[in-house]
């Protein structure tokens, strides 16, 4: 080790170092690319989308997946074909057939439907659309569904809401799981044994049924903002127990070591052991089983949509995309509302090779 | 008391030749010398002491014997001969770690005793299960007679009432029975080598005297060649008939027990001598110190490994050149001042 | 003066079983200690595993609830306060007096915090203000032979030894009346370990330390302690000088252990005496004296009649009822 870097390493803290552990492990590293894009989609879905995610138009239903075209005659135009509508002369079903002749140029930064960005500035700026084309026409980069609205929009609007969901259940149940896991651990005696024994009856119930009890008794008139508060409190109602056992058991831990007796020894008040020796030593391990404690949330809240319990239309999520996927019938007509599946395998893969990652750099020895 | 004053030259059996063996850990720090071309003989019914402080490679010996060194650790040069000379000579470093010859040495030619006791027995199975069970991997023998050999090696390492302690499990014991306990593990096998790491580092002291004690009976009594390992100098001084210091995966120094203690030849042998806290000193009596700290092994310091710390160093010599290990057999030291010809540094 | 009187200090700890949590047996840990310790003395305690003497500086510190006893210590103002009758609360402003060295140099020292503010906290905690506190650490640094520059580094850029430099320095922080030193030197190489001795010693000499010095080798304590106590399953068995204790022990149980210690010199070897048996288990201790069913020299009186801790000479304490009559060898 030469001197400066020795000197770097003397004084890198605690957090550098979990961080140039973290650095070491390839794939965690790439999972962490992977979420980050995600939020990034999260954040600024409405401005990613094309066309309007909710407005739907009977004439463009089941429409395939359209590719761009990015070179023409005239050297680089990318565009999408026109569509033509050709009604099976059997089964009387309208299909789509690209129309050539007919081209419609894809731009970057084009006007479309108003949002507000960031929920403040109005704004109808989009990523990309077609310019020039009639009502209704765009560019279907994933398809349509059976209501002839855009998945590709769709999908961008879902990730926002699925991710946050997922966002907020977490917080929500670090909070509860750090407030009883802490007092758990720090307190012990009969309040202890009551936390526990809640945890044990609360892991004890089956979720599925205990969340389609708990969703099924939601008010049908509640408000989709109502249900979606809801629902994110319905599955940190269970999620919170595995945290509050991982701060119990550092609790614990820590509780013995020198270092927090010392403290304890120089006249330091039971706060200051806390938040100033205690909590910063398990900070990351509660950020490492907080992201593996996320894809949960995010399965959660999917499977609950899918089978209808959970979000309704006109809600988007990742389980409410996925529910058009239900019926065989619509599958085999069109395959690409499968699609939504893929962006949850992956963000559930980034979020457990993430977690898995940080656990690690966080504790080697542990 | 006989012991040490014997100065006779060694014509026991060699049981177990180690010959420049070097043992690399390989990180993506970098490569970590732990041994550094090592060589010693083992001789039956003599005790060898191995002694050094942390990161010295007196454990990584051990294991590199036993070929229990573990990825990313490995033996990179050098020979381990068990039985030199003889017929059956066979060169351990060449041996398949997993191999069947390899576990017949392990435990049935080398008996290893450990610092903690525990880490070599499980807490599911009681010790009469245990040391049947490792009596007839090295014997043939029916259940009733590994039974009586197991009573026969509890009733060897002092434990009394060798027949109901088969039924004991190890939590039940205390520390210095379980240190027995794990004696005749070690033993079960009937092994001429026996390597003992720190046996007695975990023990209150008056225990430690009785399992030093045990193992120099056993030793006279079964001709075992010992090598034992640890850090402390009064142990060295109670067991050894050699003593071999080691500093930084390298032998420095290795010589009779009563030549260490009265004249040592390396400056690191002298200071660490001088640096042992004595239950004969004086009141308030300062200890002179080595100064710093043992390196990490992963940055070993250029020239002779000690030289940084080193109080009688002579020149750029130490700084730029490694000293000639330590020949086999012989006493001396790896050190530049020793060489013919050169003076000690005022 | 004496920094501390502790006077038949107890500390039993209750076995308990069933649903209703009965107390079935009780572990007397600690079962009527009583020793002091003088302005600037270091008083070792030393004693085999289960002796008690970590519990006994448990107590002190009142890590833990004492049984029954008085630990009186010197408060502010010259008068006595006792800390075994103190609540938590009442204990919090007079932790600064009493400090401690750890045995584990590693998980002694927060991980996150810079050494320098490591050192700092017990300033911070007791409100010296932020100027102060960094000459305060510069100062520490300084007498705890570490340089300037570790106030910005963290732990794991030092050594074990370098490490309980950094736990010495932050005992000494607030000038603590008494130190409690468990163990502070076993768990270091020996290299380092003549080191962290000799800075006692020096710390001994220029700030006049009041120390008790919890350890389990009596090499280390014969370098370091003024007097030393010995203690054995839970009660004391001798307390003397130091070197009037290894020269000449009056009892039984400190010659054994005495003999035990193998001594650094090849001519030496097998001339002593090993004590046979094992140290008694202090759930069910022996009756009368806990040494006798060891000792070579116990008579019938010791197996029935437990000794105190009675005066001898020269400011020597023994538990044996045979001590004027026995001629037991120390070392020299």
């Amino acid at each position: 080790m030469s001197a400066t870097a020795e000197a770097r390493f003397a004084e890198a803290t605690q957090l550098q170092l979990t961080w140039w552990r973290f650095r070491r492990h390839k794939l965690a590293v790439a999972s962490l690319f992977v979420i980050a894009l995600f939020y990034l989609i999260a954040i600024f879905a409405d401005f990613l989308a094309a066309t309007d995610p909710h407005a739907t138009d009977a004439r463009r239903s089941f429409i395939p997946p359209q590719g761009i075209h990015f070179f023409d005659d005239s050297g680089f135009n990318p565009h999408v074909y026109g569509l033509r509508g050709v009604r099976d002369p059997r089964t009387f079903q309208l299909t789509y057939a690209p129309d050539p002749a007919r081209k419609l140029p894809v731009r970057l930064f084009v006007r479309g439907f108003t949002y507000d960005l960031f929920g403040l500035i109005e704004t109808d700026i989009h990523l990309f659309g077609v310019v020039g084309g009639r009502p209704g026409e765009s560019a279907f980069l994933l398809g349509t569904d059976q209501l002839g609205r855009d998945l590709f929009s769709r999908l961008m609007v879902a990730t926002r809401i699925s991710l946050v969901i997922g966002l907020a259940g977490v917080t929500l149940s670090l909070f509860l799981g750090v407030l009883l896991g802490g007092i758990s651990g720090l307190y012990g005696g009969w309040v202890d044994t009551l936390i526990q024994r809640l945890i044990e009856l609360l892991r004890s119930v089956p979720t599925i049924p205990l969340w389609m009890g708990l969703a099924a008794a939601l008010p049908r008139t509640w408000s989709v903002l109502q249900v979606y508060f809801a629902i994110t409190l319905i599955i940190s109602l269970i999620g919170w127990t595995e945290l509050a056992r991982v701060v119990r058991g550092r609790f614990l831990a820590l509780r013995e070591e020198d270092f927090v007796i010392a403290a304890e020894l120089s006249g330091a008040s039971q706060g200051r052991i806390i938040f100033r020796h205690m909590l910063p030593s398990f900070a990351s391990h509660i950020i490492a089983a907080t992201s593996l404690a996320l894809p949960a949330m995010i399965i959660s809240e999917t499977s609950l949509s899918f089978l209808g319990l959970g979000l309704r239309p006109p809600a988007i999520s990742w389980g409410i995309l996925l529910q058009d996927a239900q019926n065989i019938q619509v599958l085999a007509n069109a395959p690409w509302l499968l699609m939504p599946a893929i962006p949850v395998t992956l963000i559930i893969l980034a979020f457990n090779f993430f977690g898995d990652g940080l656990r690690d750099a966080a504790d080697p020895y542990g | 008391m006989a012991s040490v004053t014997r100065q006779t030259p060694m014509v026991e059996r060699v049981a177990l030749a180690i010959r420049d063996l070097a043992v690399q850990f390989e990180s993506e720090q970098g490569v970590v010398r732990a041994l550094d071309g090592v060589s010693f003989d083992l001789h039956a019914g003599r005790t060898l002491g191995i002694v050094g402080e942390s990161g010295c490679g007196k454990s990584v010996t051990a294991r590199s014997i036993l070929r229990l060194v573990d990825r990313p650790g490995r033996i990179t040069a050098g020979r381990m001969l068990l039985d030199p000379g003889a017929e059956g000579e066979v060169d351990l470093a060449a041996l398949d770690p997993e191999s069947r010859r390899m576990r017949g040495v392990r435990g049935g030619r080398i008996g290893l005793i450990f610092q903690e006791p525990m880490t070599a027995l499980s807490v599911h199975y009681t010790i009469g299960n245990q040391i049947i069970e490792a009596v007839r991997q090295h014997a043939d023998c029916s259940a009733a007679e590994a039974r009586n050999r197991a009573v026969d090696l509890l009733r060897d390492v002092g434990i009394p009432r060798p027949e109901t302690r088969l039924r004991a499990y190890p939590f039940e014991l205390s520390g210095g029975l379980r240190q027995r306990v794990g004696i005749a593990m070690a033993l079960a096998g009937d092994p001429d080598i026996v390597i003992a790491d720190e046996p007695t580092t975990a023990l209150d002291v008056t225990t430690q005297a009785q399992i030093l004690d045990l193992l120099r009976r056993l030793q006279a009594e079964k001709q075992i060649a010992l090598m034992l390992i640890t850090h402390d100098m009064g142990v060295i001084a109670e067991m050894a008939d050699e003593v071999a210091v080691m500093y930084l995966g390298r032998i420095v120094e290795f010589a009779p027990v009563a030549d260490v203690f009265s004249a040592p030849r390396h400056p690191y042998a002298r200071a660490l001598l001088r640096a042992v806290p004595s239950i004969l000193a004086a009141p308030r009596q300062r200890l002179s110190t080595i100064g710093g700290a043992v390196p990490h092994p992963g940055s070993r310091p250029s020239g002779c490994p000690f030289h940084p710390r080193c109080a009688e160093i002579i020149g750029d010599i130490c700084r730029q050149q490694i000293p000639a290990p330590v020949e086999p057999g012989r006493a001396g030291a790896s050190c530049f001042l020793t060489e013919p010809g050169r003076e000690r540094a005022a | 003066m004496n920094v501390l009187d502790v006077q038949d200090l107890k500390k039993h700890f209750p076995i308990r079983a069933g649903i209703l949590r009965r107390e079935i047996a009780r572990v007397r840990a600690v079962d009527g200690v009583s020793f002091h310790i003088a302005e600037g003395e270091t008083l070792a305690l030393v004693g085999e595993s289960g002796c008690g003497k970590t519990t006994v500086s448990r107590c002190i510190l009142r890590a833990m609830p004492v049984t029954s006893g008085a630990i009186r210590f010197a408060a502010d103002g010259g008068g006595q306060v006792d800390l075994a009758r103190l609540s938590k609360r009442q204990m919090r402003p007079l932790r600064r007096h009493i400090q401690m060295i750890f045995q584990d140099p590693y998980s002694s020292l927060n991980p996150r915090m810079m050494v320098g503010d490591i050192i700092a906290e017990p300033l911070k905690v007791n409100g010296v203000s932020a100027a102060e506190r960094r000459d305060r650490v510069l100062e520490l640094l300084d007498l705890v032979q570490m340089p300037p520059g570790a106030r910005t580094r963290f732990p794991h850029a030092f050594s074990g030894g370098q490490r309980q430099r950094v736990g010495i320095a932050r005992a000494l922080a607030l000038n603590p009346r008494l130190i409690v030193a468990d163990e502070p030197v076993s768990a270091l190489d020996v290299s380092v370990q003549a080191q962290i001795i000799n800075l006692l010693l020096d710390l001994q000499d220029r700030l006049g330390l009041s120390m008790l010095f919890v350890a389990h080798d009596l090499s280390v304590v014969r370098h370091v302690s003024d007097r030393v106590a010995v203690m054995y399953v839970g009660r004391m068995v001798e307390v003397a000088p130091t070197d009037a204790l290894y020269r000449a022990p009056l009892h039984p149980y400190t010659e054994a252990l005495l003999a035990a210690v193998p001594a650094p010199d090849p001519m030496r070897r097998g001339r002593r005496q090993v004590a046979q048996g094992e140290v008694a288990d202090p759930a069910k201790p022996p009756t009368g004296c806990a040494f006798h069913p060891r000792c070579p020299h116990a008579v019938e009186r010791c197996r029935v009649e437990r000794p105190e801790l009675r005066p001898a000479a020269e400011g020597r304490y023994v538990s044996c009822h045979r001590a004027e009559e026995l001629d037991l060898v120390g070392v020299r």
